[in-house]
């Protein structure tokens, strides 16, 4: 339970790391709110099984938020070096 | 028992750091090295991976008033894009255990540290920052650095030599070349794909009619372009393990290079705003316009 626990935390500190470079206007301070409203939500949850479910959605998420850093990285700089 | 079976579910097979008697055979496991026969450890590359200080690509760069530089007080700094596609490939090259290991050297003023760690983040084994005062390094040039880099690259004994394509800021596609001349070194410039034979390397590279392959020996220069790989993003624990890697510190003149300016900056200015375009209604009225503006 307590690993369960370390692992909700070192996801959530994760997310909010990943969440400085958001796109936008208040990007960052938008992503982190809703990232911190998502954790809060769940936060009486006591199954197991719900739990890991909801870990993985939130590594989903993160992979998702590395991509998109990634790929407007890419599109950013193809666009300017290549004619 | 659980917790083994949850890891092995949650993580890869290839990521268990915590499950005691596999964690040997993992790629980023330090005994890892142990795992590999002493010849095939001889065969490994040491790889030298150039990393630079530039402001951030999405940041917008304005002139300063003095009209001799651009703002960079309190702008975003981050490593080049170029050069993180080069740590990539390096780190990439040790986890295939094709590099026994990888070395990342900024040369700059103190804030380049920062740039050497999410380069140890992203996997380098050691750093080196050549400290170049900030006054100085304005007027570093391309020239310098690559003589700075091929000193390194022969006390180090790299076997190659990975840096970006060019750098965001000053765009001057120059260092990869310069640090190959003066190490009479094999060069591979704008790398697609990079192979490592028994014979040396073959690369893909980018040219402007298409891709082209060469073969190559080592010791090589290598320089990154765009679609070579996608880099990883340095997760919080790598960083936190980064804090710990070895850090070195020289001077250009610890190495016997004259960083002397060679140029001196006489005025930075933004470029000319974009004339408006005009829309004609037919072929005949640009015909027109084309002939009254000397065109045609």
């Amino acid at each position: 339970m307590s690993q369960l626990r370390s692992k909700v935390i070192s996801l959530y500190k994760h997310l909010q790391y990943l969440g400085r470079d958001y796109p936008g206007l208040n990007g960052p301070q938008k992503f982190r709110k809703q990232v911190h409203d998502a954790f809060m939500k769940n936060k009486d949850e006591k199954d197991p099984k719900k739990i890991v479910a909801l870990l993985a959605q939130g590594r989903y998420l993160a992979k998702e938020v590395e991509a998109l850093y990634s790929l407007k990285k890419y599109r950013t700089i193809k666009q300017r070096y290549n004619d | 028992m659980i917790s083994l079976l949850f890891n092995s579910v949650a993580t890869p097979f290839w990521k268990w750091q915590r499950c005691g008697k596999y964690n040997l055979w993992t790629p980023n496991h330090p005994l890892s090295f142990l795992t590999i026969s002493a010849v095939a450890r001889k065969k490994m590359a040491r790889v030298l991976v150039g990393v630079k200080r530039v402001i951030d690509y999405a940041v917008k760069v304005r002139v300063k008033p003095e009209k001799n530089g651009v703002v960079t007080q309190g702008v975003k700094h981050s490593m080049n894009p170029f050069d993180e596609i080069a740590v990539e490939e390096a780190v990439k090259m040790k986890e295939k255990k094709l590099a026994s290991e990888v070395i990342a050297v900024s040369v700059g003023p103190t804030q380049s540290q920062e740039v050497i760690r999410t380069a140890l983040a992203m996997g380098a084994d050691r750093g080196v920052h050549v400290e170049v005062p900030a006054a100085e390094y304005d007027l570093l040039q391309p020239i310098h650095v690559s003589k700075i880099l091929a000193k390194l690259a022969l006390d180090e004994k790299a076997d190659l030599v990975i840096l970006g394509k060019q750098a965001i800021d000053d765009d001057a596609n120059q260092t990869a070349q310069m640090t190959a001349a003066v190490l009479d070194w094999p060069q591979g410039t704008f790398c697609n794909k990079v192979e490592k034979t028994d014979a040396g390397l073959t690369i893909a590279r980018e040219i402007d009619g298409g891709l082209e392959t060469i073969k190559t020996k080592l010791p090589a220069v290598l320089s990154a372009d765009l679609r070579l790989n996608t880099p990883r993003y340095a997760t919080l624990p790598n960083i936190m393990k980064a804090k710990k890697k070895p850090l070195k510190k020289v001077t250009p003149k610890d190495l016997g290079v004259d960083t002397t300016p060679r140029i001196e900056i006489i005025s930075v200015e933004d470029p000319p705003v974009r004339q408006a375009g005009a829309v004609v209604a037919d072929v005949d009225a640009l015909v027109a316009k084309l002939k009254a503006g000397g065109h045609i």
